[in-house]
């Protein structure tokens, strides 16, 4: 399967030396079935389930409410955190729900997403563009975050995160169009359609990076991009641009290897490409870059290839949040049926249901039937034949990465470079034994970054423990102290009190002296009755100021009759004269 | 006679000197293997080994008062990694000791009366609170120890397993696997 080595110029490129990367396949390509028809504009769906988390960084904070009504453009989600991207409404419609759904996702677990449903009106919330050259780049990049421009080509890193000049000189800035998976064709007919704007769109992205030049990729099979493209370049009068054919050969749009390819410069095991001069985007997104700062126009849609078991493959211009049932039948999904496969063959993944919606990475969608993609023959055990090897593009030894994941060895696995795997799936194509070679890779990986997340965690709990303990041992000490202090001050009181003649001798104790303890609260008690006595008699009536002189007599006419029985309790044999009977 | 004595008693002093010196100079500050065992152990704090948390058992392991398979929340392979660190066989877990799932611990807001006891028990101060105010947990600090589930007098505490999310969900070993092969 390897390619014979040697560097090679093509007749695309003129002068221009091109290198080669290790390994690489060429499986049937399937591109020409979806490549009849012009992009087509899929309709508007019954319901949109937009995610919140379509990029890689920090999932995206829900801005609005149940029952909402949103505009085509509005921002629905807002980026969170330094790695995130803003998340729109492709449509205008109210806001049905914010919930758990299904999406596009290995697991097929839920992840958060907004569910609108369309009024079909299509109205625009209000925008407008600016001139890129007449703004600061930390204000490009502010716009490209808020407008959620991630990269296309699949790994939706948010593009504004890629757009920064300061860190390293970039020389060279890659658009990638190879488009080297198997099916897809969506980068292939945005090139043959809107070269343009791919080339303004790379334009802003070169002015932000101050790149010296813009090297287009096209994988050689793709004869009308690549004219197209040149053609665009004579007609923009862009300088420094050059659309270069690159060799078809699977996985040539790696960002790396078509780096490698293009400029000779290999990215060694944890380098970013940056760091030699070089940064690489999607044509796709270069495209997204122009509409994005030009017109204000958010990511909202994006080319989306539907093939396989479809009566007519086709690309179709699809709102993001689509459902794929919804897109599929627009292309004529055959009756047999039986999976949808977002991305392509080689590195694809298998959509837990139709209503899961199409997002930023859904660059195509498979339509599979058992005739079209037959269950997998058993797995046999390796037989290091070593083919796997022979066509890794990252130069990785395969088969021991396997026998390493398998027994569970994932230190061995990370000595093996693992993690420079670009999961292209190269060594489970070649493979003879129909080994799942990818899925060991990744079950590798997620366990080692599932142990350092819990050496992580682990550290965490080290370090508050310690701490609690320490402060446990501080309060402690502290109340010691504090204690301590209390009774020295104490000590000193009595001492002074010791030192210094008694001036003025303890009241009770001096009056009774002799009376016990018990006999001194009594006194206290007596003498408080004694107190509130006297505070009694002097106390006057509030209620007698200003008062006529009537109420006043007939006042003193009641104290009189008062007094008189007063005395008359006083004295009861005074009086003999016995009370009248009524 | 004397000179061999002599010498002999020379190269002792040197050599006692050398010694004593590098005694001091060199000291270790506590067991190192202790340490390595410490790094090893979950850190949940939870006391189920019977020692009032992970240090305290890595020092019991290190004196070789304590066995390897006391730590549940370590599973297996915990025991293993343990095994495998101080040269030992490995040991599965006694009778009832199991390895269990990761948990969480959650406070039934309406219940919890503001006690401040489990603020007390937790080992990581994961719970949030103070006096007659609700408490909650801190739920990515807390390590599942249970600890202060018993403490509760109004038992508003309880364990729940920690789900499976699109970010904590893993591949696992080889089963099935998109077909690559077109049948053309």
């Amino acid at each position: 399967m390897a390619i014979p080595g040697g560097n090679y110029s093509h007749s695309g490129s003129g002068m221009r030396r091109l290198y080669k990367f290790h390994g690489g396949v060429h499986p049937p390509t399937h591109k020409a079935e979806s490549t009849r028809t012009p992009i087509a504009q899929a309709a508007i769906p019954s319901k949109l389930v937009i995610p919140l988390h379509q990029h890689v960084g920090n999932r995206a904070v829900p801005v609005v409410k149940v029952g909402e009504r949103v505009l085509k453009g509005q921002i629905i989600g807002r980026p969170e955190g330094r790695l995130s991207s803003g998340v729109h409404a492709s449509t205008s419609g109210t806001v049905s729900a914010i919930d758990m759904q299904l999406v596009a996702h290995h697991s097929g677990l839920p992840d958060l997403c907004i569910t609108i449903i369309p009024d079909g009106k299509d109205e625009w919330v209000a925008h407008g563009g600016v001139d890129y050259k007449q703004i600061q780049h930390t204000e490009l990049r502010h716009l490209l975050r808020q407008a959620g421009v991630v990269g296309l080509g699949g790994a939706v890193f948010p593009s504004d995160m890629k757009s920064y000049s300061s860190k390293h000189h970039i020389k060279t800035l890659v658009l990638n169009g190879a488009e080297c998976e198997p099916y897809i064709t969506c980068d292939d007919m945005l090139m043959r359609e809107r070269p343009a704007d791919i080339l303004r769109g790379g334009e802003i992205l070169r002015e932000l990076l101050r790149a010296e030049e813009v090297l287009i990729g096209i994988e050689d099979n793709k004869p009308e991009a690549i004219a197209a493209l040149q053609q665009a370049v004579r007609d923009g009068k862009h300088e420094r641009t050059e659309v270069i054919a690159v060799p078809t050969l699977y996985p040539g749009g790696g960002a790396k290897q078509l780096i490698r390819v293009l400029t000779g410069i290999e990215v060694a095991a944890g380098v970013r490409s940056t760091e030699k001069g070089v940064q690489c985007f999607n044509v796709a997104t270069a495209y997204c870059v122009w509409r994005a700062i030009t017109y204000g126009e958010p990511l909202l849609s994006r080319i989306v290839t539907v093939t396989g078991n479809v009566e007519h493959a086709q690309n179709f211009e699809v709102l993001l949040g689509t459902p794929v049932g919804e897109l599929v039948v627009q292309a004529g999904s055959k009756p047999d049926t039986d999976r949808h496969i977002m991305g392509g063959p080689m590195m694809g993944v298998d959509l837990p249901s139709g209503a899961v919606g199409v997002t930023k990475a859904t660059n195509c969608i498979i339509e599979g039937s058992p005739k079209l993609f037959p269950p997998p023959e058993p797995a046999l055990p390796c037989i290091r034949c070593t083919r796997c090897a022979d066509v890794c593009p990252a130069d990785l030894q395969p088969q021991e990465l396997y026998w390493f994941a398998k027994a569970k060895d994932f230190g061995k696995t990370q000595e093996y470079d693992l993690f420079d795997c670009i999961e292209c799936g190269a060594c489970a194509y070649v493979c003879p034994s129909h080994i799942p070679l990818v899925q060991y890779y990744r079950f590798a990986k997620n366990e080692i970054w599932q142990r350092e997340r819990e050496q992580q965690a682990a550290e965490v709990a080290r370090e508050r423990h310690e701490y609690r303990q320490f402060r446990i041992e501080r309060e402690k000490q502290e109340k010691a102290e504090r204690l301590a202090q209390k009774e020295r001050a104490a000590a000193e009181a009595k001492a002074a009190a010791a030192a210094a003649p008694p001036v003025v001798p303890p009241a009770a104790p001096a009056i009774h002296p002799d009376v016990s303890p018990d006999d001194t609260q009594q006194i206290r008690i007596d003498a408080a009755i004694e107190r509130a006595k006297a505070q009694a008699a002097v106390t006057q009536p509030k209620n007698t100021d200003a008062l006529t002189p009537q109420q006043q007599a007939e006042i003193a006419e009641i104290e009189a009759r008062r007094a008189k029985l007063r005395e008359l309790a006083a004295n009861p044999g005074a009086d003999d004269e016995p009370p009248k009977s009524n | 006679m004397i000179s061999a004595l002599l010498v002999m008693i020379g190269i002792s002093l040197l050599l006692g000197a050398v010694l004593g010196f590098s005694a001091l100079k060199f000291k270790v500050e506590g067991n190192p293997l202790v340490e390595k065992i410490d790094a090893v152990l979950p850190q949940t704090q939870c006391g189920q080994c019977g020692y009032p948390g992970c240090k305290p058992y890595a020092e019991a392991i290190a004196k070789g008062e304590a066995d390897i398979n006391k730590c549940p929340p370590g599973g297996e392979e915990g025991i293993r990694k343990l095994a495998d660190l101080l040269g030992v066989d490995f040991k599965p877990f006694g009778e009832g000791t199991k390895p269990k799932g990761k948990m969480v611990a959650f406070i039934d807001e309406q219940i919890c009366i503001g006690c401040t006891l489990c603020l007390q028990a937790c080992p990581v101060d994961a719970i949030a609170g103070a006096a007659k105010q609700m408490h909650t947990i801190i739920a990515s600090e807390c390590t599942g120890c249970e600890l202060c589930v018993a403490p509760c007098p109004v038992d508003c505490i309880s364990m729940l397993p920690v789900g499976e999310d699109i970010s904590t969900w893993k591949w696992q070993s080889p089963a099935a696997i998109i077909p690559i092969r077109a049948a053309a």
